[in-house]
């Protein structure tokens, strides 16, 4: 039951996002005014952007606004969250750097490895990347449920560097084979492992890399939010218009008058 | 950087860039003009594209130098090639047509603003037919869609239904567009991309829940925007009242476009492995497909409004376009991106016919077709053979598309539905024929309101009219043109889907 609770309590953004929509699109079917119309065709666009900006939230991640100047490789990488196998790619040139540095510039390898101890050579440093966060990851998973955590560990091992998105989609694909039947059960671990991206965000940040939220769906809604702003005024000129034309801007009293007009017409035409 | 390398973003570009221009021109002529010059480069370079997509295969074009997945990518096809080609020849031929059909029906002052809106659209239409990114798409899909929304509302001066037309096109509209969204968001969720080609090596395998909402949200999404037939409540006033030169723009390229949004989402961003798709080919598609060939046609055979008449039979005959889609084979899909080619030339041509009868008559209820063939026999004949071409008799284009739709339906297992088109022709034959009885047989009235001197329309009007006509026929006898291009379409889709399902 308290499971049940925080399933649903930890997904607030989403419900919030499912509340906007439907009262958005209720006011549309249900209000006969059409700017009422208007404002909730805005309400449930509105509840799209938030969906999109929903998605692109990494937890611990700040703003999508490059900050890092020394830390390149890895601020890249993680800038475009949700690439998939690209940033894993990415990642294997940023681990390359980590080896190379210690021998090229040993000065530099301060700077890249910011809050961890000091360093001992170049396959320590190697190991401690590697390890360090998915043993924090392994730690995560099993504090939740050790029967499942293994099976979404062995998808999350294997990608210790990935973004929360992509890891959850490798724990869906694993815990959707094991449990095919069950939908909650691949919610289950969904959930464990959004757990398990928070625990190696706190590892990526103990490394002293910046982690920025995902910036693309944010892109994608401003210009979303144009189309809004823009389907918003064309539908409210055509409100200013009809009031013009018609006298008034309620659904009952035009469609009545447009019966009239119509069932004119019909009239005229049965008449030949 | 040669004209050639840049050539697939010349049919966005240009539009796009000549739309404000048009607010400037000196009032009268010049802005029809410029749109009408303008549309036929479009054209121009459409061809072009079309041509070499036909002899050297697809051409991916990286807008600003970025490299997909991350960048915008242009995908020209043949299948989008064919689209391409076919909206643009309707632009140019709707565009050159419309000068004494707006200058009649829209305020003065307001021409520029609709030829600046024509082209808008119009770079809408090719954008959402050329673009390879899914988010690309809706972008596109608004900015048609909105111009869409005001060049309807410039009805108004003769009717002041159009308005409420414009606002209800604008409600469903957008729902439908946020619908498309949120499929679309839910889609980037689960793979982490938007462009198409990405989208659809990534979803190879994935089979959940995410996946099965995006699907169907960007269906009913899109199904909106097609009037799929539930959801087509919108076309009918919108294609009524909208200035005449509109409706035959709009029901000439509007609704393929989004058939063909349908088809490169079913094909090529899905795969036959997803088990939902077939479901959606089998339980929506097909019956609603069909359900909108008898129910909309046989509405259309009560309507009073020529141009209303004229919409319900569109809604009727992008049931055919659904059904050969839902068969999911190459002969289906084949018979799908015919029939939209095709009905595109017979609305085009029809909706135009109509322009002319409004331009003298002004009205396009029946009443002001009674004794038509006496007062404007050209435009008359236009409507009877693209009424014709319509119905589907032999030597029309309406004909080619019942044969690979006929072909499709008893070679893919689904006999039954071979009988049900014939059907439906057979009510195609009826509105048609009322039509055509009213403008033959019936004597014209001497006064009254829908008396009018037996004058034809100008000539501007009636060549491209005629033009579209003559294509209806030429298409008709020259068969191996567009079928032979569709199907090398077909195939190249179907085998990105994934062979049969």
């Amino acid at each position: 039951m308290e499971n049940w609770i925080e399933f649903v309590l930890e997904r607030y953004n989403y419900w919030i996002v499912i509340t906007l929509m439907m009262t958005g699109l209720y006011i549309v079917y249900a209000r006969g005014n059409l700017v009422k119309k208007v404002v909730g065709l805005n309400l449930f666009q509105t509840s799209v952007f938030i969906f999109y900006i929903t998605m692109g939230k990494i937890a611990g991640g700040t703003a999508p606004i490059y900050i890092g100047g020394e830390l390149d490789h890895a601020g890249e990488s993680h800038g475009n969250g949700q690439a998939g196998e690209k940033s894993l790619e990415r990642e294997g040139h940023g681990e390359e750097n980590l080896h190379d540095a210690p021998e090229g510039a040993p000065a530099s390898s301060g700077d890249l490895h910011g809050g961890t101890d000091a360093p001992q050579g170049g396959d320590a440093l190697h190991a401690k990347v590697e390890n360090l966060p998915a043993n924090d990851l392994k730690d995560a998973l099993k504090g939740v449920d050790p029967g499942q955590g293994a099976e979404a560990g062995e998808g999350l091992h294997a990608l210790p560097h990935a973004e929360a998105a992509k890891i959850s989609n490798e724990a869906l694909k694993s815990a959707g084979k094991t449990f095919p039947e069950k939908g909650f059960e691949v919610e289950g671990a969904l959930h464990q492992a959004g757990d398990a991206a928070n625990a190696m965000d706190g590892a990526h940040s103990a490394l002293g890399e910046v982690i920025y939220s995902n910036p693309l769906p944010h892109v994608l809604i401003l210009t979303a939010i144009v189309v809004g702003v823009a389907t918003t005024a064309v539908g409210l000129a055509l409100a200013v218009r009809i009031r013009e034309a018609y006298g008034t801007i309620e659904e009952d009293e035009l469609e009545s008058m447009d019966n009239v007009a119509e069932f004119g017409d019909a009239a005229e035409a049965r008449a030949i | 950087m040669s004209l050639i390398a840049q050539l697939p973003v010349l049919p966005i570009i240009i539009p796009l860039v000549a739309a404000p221009l048009t607010l400037l021109l000196p009032k009268p002529r010049l802005p029809w003009v410029w749109a009408s010059v303008v549309a036929w480069v479009t054209f121009a370079a459409c061809a072009w594209l079309l041509a070499t997509v036909a002899s050297t295969g697809m051409i991916s074009y990286h807008l600003g130098d970025w490299a997909p997945p991350l960048g915008i990518e242009y995908r020209v096809d043949l299948a989008n090639a064919l689209v391409l080609f076919l909206v643009s020849g309707v632009a140019a031929l709707v565009f050159a047509f419309s000068y004494h059909s707006v200058r009649a029906e829209v305020d003065a002052a307001q021409t520029p603003l609709f030829y600046g809106a024509m082209l808008i659209c119009l770079t809408g239409l090719l954008g959402v037919t050329i673009t390879g990114d899914a988010f690309n798409v809706f972008v596109f899909l608004e900015i048609s869609s909105l111009s869409t929304y005001a060049l309807v509302a410039m009805g108004a001066r003769r009717d002041r239904r159009a308005l409420t037309a414009a606002f209800n096109y604008l409600v469903m509209g957008t729902i439908g567009a946020t619908f498309f969204v949120i499929g679309i968001g839910l889609l980037y969720q689960a793979t982490g991309t938007l462009n198409m080609a990405d989208l659809h090596e990534r979803l190879i395998g994935q089979d959940n829940r995410m996946v099965q909402a995006g699907f169907a949200f960007i269906v009913v999404g899109i199904g909106l925007k097609l009037a799929m037939f539930p959801l087509h409540l919108w076309l009918p006033n919108a294609y009524t009242y909208a200035p005449s030169a509109v409706s035959a723009f709009l029901a000439a390229t509007a609704t393929k476009v989004a058939v063909y949004v349908l088809i490169r989402f079913f094909f090529s961003v899905f795969n036959f492995d997803f088990a939902f798709i077939g479901a959606a080919f089998t339980y929506v598609l097909l019956p609603l497909g069909i359900a909108g060939m008898f129910i909309a046609s046989l509405a259309a055979v009560f309507q009073d409004d020529v141009k209303r008449l004229l919409a319900y039979s569109s809604v009727g005959q992008i049931g055919y376009m659904l059904l050969g889609l839902s068969f999911a084979t190459v002969e289906g899909l084949t018979a799908s991106l015919v029939h939209v080619f095709n009905h595109a030339l017979m609305k085009g041509a029809l909706f135009m016919a109509v322009a002319c009868v409004v331009l003298r008559a002004g009205s396009h209820s029946i009443n002001a077709f009674a004794g038509l063939g006496k007062r404007m026999p050209v435009t008359t004949w236009a409507i009877i053979l693209s009424g014709l071409s319509l119905i589907g008799v032999p030597l029309t284009v309406g004909f080619v598309s019942k044969w690979y739709l006929l072909d499709a339906a008893f070679s893919s297992g689904h006999g039954y539905s071979g009988f049900l088109i014939v059907a439906s022709s057979l009510i195609a034959l009826l509105y048609v024929g009322r039509l055509a009885e009213v403008m033959l047989l019936r004597e014209p009235p001497s006064e009254g309101k829908y008396a009018f001197p037996a004058k034809e329309a100008p000539l501007a009007m009636l060549i491209p009219m005629w033009v579209l006509v003559i294509a209806n026929i030429y298409f008709g006898i020259r068969t191996d043109l567009t079928g032979g291009i569709a199907q090398r379409a077909a195939e190249a889709l179907m085998l990105t889907a994934g062979g049969a399902p």
